[in-house]
């Protein structure tokens, strides 16, 4: 080969290219490299320090779920055909991967009720930015009015990325767990024009069901007061689309975009990602949209075929004035997304709705009857739910540890709010059984119990 | 025009025999071609269905009085009936229609499409890992902990740069925490700079990061060897210019060999210097970002590391940065806390020793999450990452090692170069001449111009051509700078044999349009669709499946 390339050495090919004052004139200092038996027995022995769903009884949320995977979704994505090619540059090739970008922006549109959906974003929080971001490119306001609901790496996210982009953002408090809706009209009003984006959660960070309709409604009710107004807010929604079987969807609740995580759509937890982000918006969006648009077409000879449209958007065409940086973005976990829905399919996915809202109130009763455990607010919920607890959470946690049961998330330590002190979040699965449920109220009322003798006697 | 010597190209007479002459249009539809594609809400009945949902076995509940009704949907969403037997035949049927890595040679510049080991699917599908809650309490996630510092060690040794955040999502994700980080250092510093410099050679990436990060981009020209242009760079930095981004080895394959003295103009006003990690492949172990000046690099683990591309992702674009830069990195950083249990300050975090990378875990360590850091630019995201490709990319640095990681390098710059002139040598450089330069690290950029005016075919035509062949194209017509450009990056993970058969395909190619341009121009001919119609699908766009 050097041969041909007509060089005496392959150093050679470096050295007259690299200036020697940046070549690395020693070795990397890592590790020798390992056999794949000892690698996998590595990876293996760190796996084995993390307690995961597998080894306790989780009712961790907040965002990511312990979701039931079928099997089937583990075949296809480990599929080659999927699993190694890259973007459909070449659609002549690549009409697998577009026909399911096709579809899952499909099921997403029917999911949420709006017209036109991307074929994914990075995940959750990310897209609600990459949404303010739609919004300021839409109505060129500076100002975002965020619902205290969003979940608290959502509200970080996108205030991280206002700060580039320029823009402020004014948190809207919450009033008995969901948005204060005097609070939310007054704060998009104060904005005179300015308020590019109204973002609220559904269900919200502490499980309630927020009331969209009348959010929605209030954000693009011009205030008397407020002739200068430019235009409405675009009003966006940060959705857990499993809900979505049982919850009225956004496009029928007045919403503009709507975003979410889509890790319950089966995606593995994974310590937080790969999953993927949805984004879906009224057609007057569809040209602002962030990310990939599988479009359908036909080819020469007038068969069907899809290709990635609407490029004229997209980095590698606009560059500067491109809607988004976004480039690769969440193709396979996407796949895994429409599989799930097709295999829970247009029944499958009312009865999770249902099942999940009924396990939720029974654990919700169960444990608000618990001694030195009150229910954080009335509100409806549907798979997750926020208590008080007259005791120390970080103790109590520990303690269920010690019987094999994570009871929840601690609101405070996750929120950093001084009113979430006390707070646990507990989230419900379909793998969560009844049994599960009244092991939890047993482990969990004996810690409280517990913790508070401990506080007694000391 | 040159007179055309079909002669003077030189291909393998088997890829002829395989490809005959005869046009191909007259072949006739293969079989995929005569499947029409049919989406999966097209298949099934009503009442079909795959899920069995888990038993109601808490007492029943009136759902109105739950879920209000103005709270609740009135119609199911008209998802899919189908079976689990319709469902697997209906993906696999379409995975058919896709080419892929694991197929054939996929030789796509700037994506690095090296091979994929199952290994890492295997231990990444561990359920330790897969099933690990990213709200877990860090005292019972160490093992995760453990991978994400050690993976960040190595990345920092690598990049040359002692702090390291995983938390970025994709490559443009990386970019995107970069250039808010500069800013962060500039304000911090009460400096409000707006310009941020990038090369007309750029990934398209960095000129619309620049605008979602709120700066102006300036564009630096490109020298007559495909460098930076110092002149020009010179005339634009000023204390306006509050970074430059720049892919070092560049989009046309080049090294810099200028890098130095860019380094010392952007310092001199002020400014950082970012690296695009997008063509990190060409030099792991052989020169390092931030021993050339840098101040902060991404990383695409789904490149350099061998994440599988998933047909557009996952990915995942940690960054490593310089001690000026590390206060503002995002939360939460992973750190260790040493036997004393003394945790780092927020504002002077524990850089990587760059030697503790290596060795086993004391006992007295433990990971955490260290939230700390009141200069933090913030979030970029939920939680701390793509796990999932840290434990990929962990997997494939401790097989390979350091000396492995150089050893890919090697091979990918080593492959490249021997493409190169293997294409020269069968007479393919007259018609695609290397658009700068003589030699190329790890991918080489091609001009089809004399190709356009001498043989009549254009790069898409060649692309489109190649597909019949077996082969994916390289990235066409990038960057815009080289006229008609065909991208190449063959990697270290291919054999000789494949580059040989890649090069007689061109030749092959070139060689039949000589003779006659129309071949190429109605390709391809063989893939479940012919070329298609762009245009009309962005003009009325059709996004989704009409429901019944």
């Amino acid at each position: 080969m050097l041969a041909v390339i007509g060089v005496p050495t392959l150093r050679e090919i470096f050295e007259r290219q690299i200036p020697e004052s940046v070549r690395l004139d020693r070795a990397l200092e890592l590790p020798d490299g390992l056999a794949e038996q000892d690698v996998y027995e590595h990876l293996r022995a760190l796996a084995a320090r993390n307690t995961s769903a597998e080894d306790e009884l989780s009712f961790l949320g907040a965002g990511m779920y312990d979701h039931y995977v079928p099997a089937l979704i583990d075949m296809l994505m480990e599929r080659s055909e999927f699993l190694t090619p890259y973007t459909p540059y070449q659609p002549e090739i690549s009409q697998g991967g577009l026909q399911v970008m096709f579809e899952y922006q499909t099921a997403i549109s029917e999911l949420t009720g709006l017209p036109v959906s991307n074929a994914s974003v990075y995940e959750g929080p990310s897209a609600v930015a990459a949404a303010a971001y739609l919004a300021k490119l839409h109505n060129g306001g500076r100002r975002i009015v965020a619902s205290a609901g969003l979940h608290p790496h959502s509200l970080q996210t996108l205030r991280t990325n206002a700060y580039g982009f320029g823009m402020e953002v004014v948190e809207v408090p919450l009033r008995d767990g969901v948005t204060d809706p005097d609070a939310w009209a007054q704060a998009i009003a104060a904005g005179a024009g300015e308020t590019s984006a109204a973002i609220f959660a559904q269900p919200n960070f502490y499980g309630a069901v927020e009331d969209a309709a009348a959010l929605s409604e209030a954000a693009k009710t011009p205030a008397p007061a407020d002739g200068a107004r430019a235009g409405a807010p675009v009003v966006i929604c940060q959705v857990d689309p499993i809900t979505l079987g049982i919850v009225r969807p956004p496009g029928e609740c007045g919403v503009d975009v709507a975003v979410g995580e889509g890790q319950a759509l089966g995606n593995r937890l994974d310590f937080g990602g790969p999953s993927f982000g949805l984004f879906a918006a009224r057609e007057e969006y569809l040209r602002r949209m962030p990310g990939r648009i599988a479009g359908e077409t036909v080819d020469v000879d007038g068969r069907r075929g899809f290709v990635l449209t609407l490029q004229t958007r997209e980095q590698h065409i606009r560059r500067e004035k491109a809607t988004s940086n976004i480039c690769t973005s969440q193709a396979l976990n996407a796949l895994a997304g429409v599989v799930y829905l097709s295999w829970l399919g247009r029944r499958g996915i009312v009865e999770m709705g249902e099942l999940l809202l009924a396990r939720t109130h029974y654990a919700r009763g169960r444990l608000a009857a618990l001694d030195g455990v009150e229910k954080l607010h009335e509100q409806p919920v549907i798979r997750e739910f926020a208590l008080r607890l007259d005791a120390d959470v970080d103790a109590v946690r520990r303690r269920c540890a010690k019987h094999g049961v994570n009871p929840g998330v601690d609101l405070h330590a996750l929120s950093g709010r001084e009113e979430d002190r006390g707070g646990l979040l507990v989230a419900i699965t379909e793998r969560r059984t009844r049994a599960d449920i009244d092991r939890l109220a047993e482990v969990l009322g004996a810690a409280i119990a517990a913790e508070h003798e401990a506080t007694v006697a000391a | 025009m040159s007179p055309i010597d079909e002669n003077h190209l030189h291909s393998d007479p088997g890829i002829e025999a395989r490809h005959p002459h005869a046009h191909p249009a007259s072949a006739g539809a293969t079989p995929l071609q005569r499947d029409t594609a049919r989406t999966i809400f097209q298949k099934g009945a009503p009442g079909r269905r795959a899920f069995v949902c888990p038993e109601m076995d808490v007492p029943p509940v009136d759902v109105s009085a739950l879920l209000p009704e103005r709270f609740r949907r009135t119609a199911p969403p008209r998802l899919p009936e189908v079976s689990e037997p319709e469902i697997v035949r209906h993906y696999v049927g379409i995975s058919k229609r896709n080419f892929d890595l694991d197929s054939g040679f996929y030789p796509l510049g700037s994506c690095t499409m090296k091979h994929n080991p199952r290994l890492h699917e295997r231990a990444a599908a561990l359920p330790g890992h897969a099933r690990l809650h990213p709200l877990q309490d860090p005292e019972r996630a160490q093992g995760a902990l453990e991978l994400m510092w050690r993976l960040q060690g190595a990345l920092s040794e690598l990049s040359g740069l002692a702090h390291v955040s995983l938390q970025p999502s994709a490559g443009s994700h990386g970019e995107l925490a970069g250039v808010l980080l500069t800013r962060a250092y500039h304000e911090d510093r009460g400096e409000a700079r707006h310009k941020v410099l990038t090369p007309d050679t750029a990934h398209g990436t960095n000129p619309a990061t620049v605008t979602m990060a709120g700066f102006e981009v300036v564009k630096v020209a490109t020298n007559a060897d495909g460098g930076v242009d110092i002149e020009d760079l010179r005339a634009k930095a000023d204390t306006d210019v509050a970074c430059l981004m720049l892919t070092n080895p560049n989009t046309l394959g080049l090294f810099d060999p200028n890098i130095a003295e860019i380094a010392e103009i952007v310092h001199g006003v002020g400014a950082t210097l970012y690296y695009d990690g997008a063509n990190l492949n060409a030099v792991m172990g052989l020169s390092r970002p931030g021993d050339m000046g840098f101040d902060i690099v991404h990383f695409n683990l789904h490149k350099s590391f061998t994440q599988p591309h998933g047909g557009g992702g996952p990915g995942s674009g940690p960054i490593a940065v310089s001690d000026r830069v590390a206060p503002y990195l995002p939360v939460p950083v992973v750190v260790r806390r040493t036997h004393t249990g003394t945790p780092p300050s927020g504002a002077h975090p524990e850089g990587h020793t760059l030697k503790g990378v290596g060795r086993q875990a004391g006992e007295d360590d433990s990971y955490d999450l260290d939230y700390d850091r009141p200069k933090s630019i913030g979030r970029l995201r939920g939680f701390h990452g793509n796990y999932g490709c840290f434990v990929r990319s962990y997997a494939y640095i401790c097989s390979l090692g350091g000396d492995g990681l150089k050893d890919a390098s090697e091979a990918a710059v080593l492959n490249a170069n021997y493409l190169l002139a293997r294409l020269k040598q069968q007479g393919v450089a007259d018609y695609l001449p290397l658009a700068y330069g003589e030699l190329c690290m790890h991918e080489f950029v091609l001009s089809g111009g004399p190709m356009k005016r001498d043989l009549q075919i254009k790069t898409l035509d060649l692309a489109k051509r190649l597909l019949d062949f077996g082969f994916h194209p390289p990235t066409v017509y990038f960057p815009l700078l080289v006229e008609e450009a065909l991208m190449v990056e063959p990697t270290e993970t291919e054999t000789k044999e494949t580059l040989d058969a890649f090069a007689d395909a061109i030749a092959a190619i070139l060689k039949e349009a000589a003779r006659d341009p129309e071949i190429a121009r109605g390709a391809p001919y063989s893939t479940p669709v012919r070329r298609l119609d762009e245009v009309a699908a962005a003009k009325t766009p059709v996004i989704r499946q009409a429901l019944g």
